[in-house]
């Protein structure tokens, strides 16, 4: 059933493309490779950055050359700061990006699946949702504290909304026509869940922790930088104190380094979970 | 087709006085005094323009329709719900995306207690089907993976995987083109004369239930009523351009448009 069978035109075509199996290169033209084509903009700046600080047309005290920023990452690590810091800020959106999924599934499941849940608990909850969540902290300060609590509070309110309405939408939205499927087959409520309406909703939920882990970063450095006398956000507010730029350009490296890594992880789980299903 | 003999089983048999929907637009009678019996291993095709009811009237037989007046009776046993004993095919195949071919089929046999049918007996069951459908190579893809002829044969499989008494198909080839319709009514007749279960199919192409009935039941709309019963006494294999089909389908086409047997007036998707 190829093609080439049914087309005799290409017949030869595939022949020739034996003998020479790559296309010719461009000749009097330099050939970049698509995939190094987003390269060019970051690397020239990078390149033109160093070139200006190294001159002294930038004052190292408000944009240090990049060579400087890795120094002091180098240094921070050497150390022993740099794991100190990164440590306690992963653990803080671990354990907050972890309630507040949990919230958002449990929550998201229920009142995506009972009517009589949605309508009791969705308009609180959208109500709670319209406050910008960073205006929550000075509550969250008052009544939780300073310490750990508050923070981890904050990352989980951050990380629920995604999660819930995702959840909660997504089981809404199953094609009813699939449901009529599973009636055919008698499926119990149970069954109804497990073998439908979760796969079904499956990938707008995965959409869902996504989004929930990058509010959960965001918030972190909201809570680090509102009081923390530790993580990557302290970093940032004590190269502010002190005057040390490289330190917050550091700390902004480290932030989207791990950012970025804990978003590919979830992804790739994601991928991995949703398995050879059409996109 | 030989009927004889009391261990076949699959006769239908519907009586309804009248069923209607309620919308915003007050009620609509969607089927009304619907007598019909259907002798195991019959195949009929029901005809009729949109609106005359013809889905409603399947989806009646396969249970996912419980609000109407009258019973509809499977082997004597009156119908309450849906249930293993019929297969349904729908116009769109819903597959489960998220499940093999393989799964697929065997979707509904999930749920069956084991002493019912055995684990064996299970994925033999689904392989037979697969087999039967002609999709072997294909077992272990996704539905993305399957052109719609495909995932209609799969669907095929998965109706047919809870051993029913009658397969119930609704428009199932409405959505193909042209040359793979015709090649999946041939299907559909192979599969037929293998399993030897009732066939009730819905359909808009007259020309499709000439192929296909040993019995062909005319729809008029509003409210949806049987309009007349037709044999078809072709042999099979039937030639669609032999004088004989097409005597027949004229006929068919003159009970459709004769007058009151096609008003345009009926809203659709009834």
């Amino acid at each position: 059933m190829s093609t080439a069978e049914q087309n005799p035109g290409l017949g030869w075509k595939g022949a020739a493309a034996e003998s020479t199996p790559r296309p010719p290169a461009n000749i009097g033209r330099i050939y970049i490779p698509d995939r190094l084509l987003g390269w060019i903009i970051p690397v020239s700046v990078l390149l033109a950055w160093e070139l200006l600080a190294r001159v002294g047309i930038l004052p190292p005290n408000w944009l240090p050359a990049p060579t400087v920023v890795g120094k002091t990452i180098y240094q921070l690590a050497a150390s022993g700061d740099l794991l100190k810091h990164v440590g306690i800020t992963l653990a803080r959106v671990a354990v907050g990006f972890l309630l507040g999924a949990s919230a958002g599934t449990l929550l998201g499941g229920l009142t995506g699946y009972l009517p009589v849940a949605r309508k009791l608990l969705d308009p609180s909850l959208q109500a709670l949702r319209s406050v910008p969540s960073i205006a929550w902290v000075p509550l969250f300060l008052l009544w939780l504290g300073i310490q750990e609590t508050s923070k981890i509070t904050l990352i989980a309110v951050g990380a629920f909304f995604p999660v819930y309405l995702n959840l909660s939408v997504a089981m809404r939205h199953v094609d009813p026509k699939l449901l009529e499927v599973g009636r055919l087959y008698r499926l119990s409520s149970f069954q109804m869940v497990r073998r439908l309406i979760l796969p079904a909703a499956l990938p707008e939920y995965i959409v869902g922790l996504r989004s929930g882990l990058g509010l959960a970063w965001m918030f972190v450095v909201a809570a680090e930088l509102l009081g923390a006398s530790s993580g990557i956000g302290y970093l940032m507010v004590d190269g502010e104190m002190t005057g040390r730029a490289a330190v917050i350009l550091a700390s902004v490296i480290l932030f989207a380094v791990f950012g970025k890594t804990t978003d590919w992880i979830m992804n790739a789980v994601g991928r991995r979970l949703l398995g050879h299903r059409a996109r | 087709m030989v009927n004889n003999g009391f261990d076949q089983r699959g006769t239908v048999n519907i009586e309804i006085a009248h069923k209607a929907f309620s919308g915003s637009k007050g009620t609509l009678l969607a089927l009304k005094d619907i007598l019909l019996t259907i002798n195991p291993g019959e195949f009929v095709c029901i005809v009729g323009g949109s609106g005359c009811g013809k889905t409603t009237l399947l989806r009646i037989i396969a249970g996912l329709e419980t609000e109407y007046e009258g019973a509809v009776f499977l082997d004597g046993k009156k119908l309450t719900g849906t249930g293993l004993d019929r297969g349904v095919v729908f116009q769109e195949h819903r597959l489960l995306s998220w499940l093999t071919v393989h799964d697929n089929v065997g979707f509904g046999l999930a749920g069956l207690p084991l002493q019912e049918r055995s684990k064996e007996e299970r994925s033999r069951d689904i392989r037979h089907y697969i087999s039967l459908v002609g999709l072997d190579r294909f077992e272990y893809e996704y539905p993305h993976q399957l052109s719609g002829g495909m995932s209609q044969r799969v669907a095929i499989a998965r109706a047919l995987a809870g051993r029913p008494e009658v397969l119930l198909l609704d428009e199932p080839f409405a959505s193909l083109d042209a040359l793979t319709r015709m090649r999946m009514q041939q299907e559909i007749l192979r599969i037929w004369e293998a399993e030897r279960t009732t066939v009730v199919l819905v359909t808009h192409d007259i020309e499709e239930a000439v192929y296909l009935a040993d019995r062909i039941v005319i729809m008029s709309p509003q409210p949806g009523t049987i309009r007349k019963l037709l044999p078809v006494s072709l042999s099979r294999p039937r030639d669609r351009t032999d004088r004989e089909f097409v005597r027949v389908r004229k006929s068919v086409h003159d009970h459709l448009f004769a007058p009151g047997g096609m008003t345009n007036l009926a809203p659709d998707n009834f």
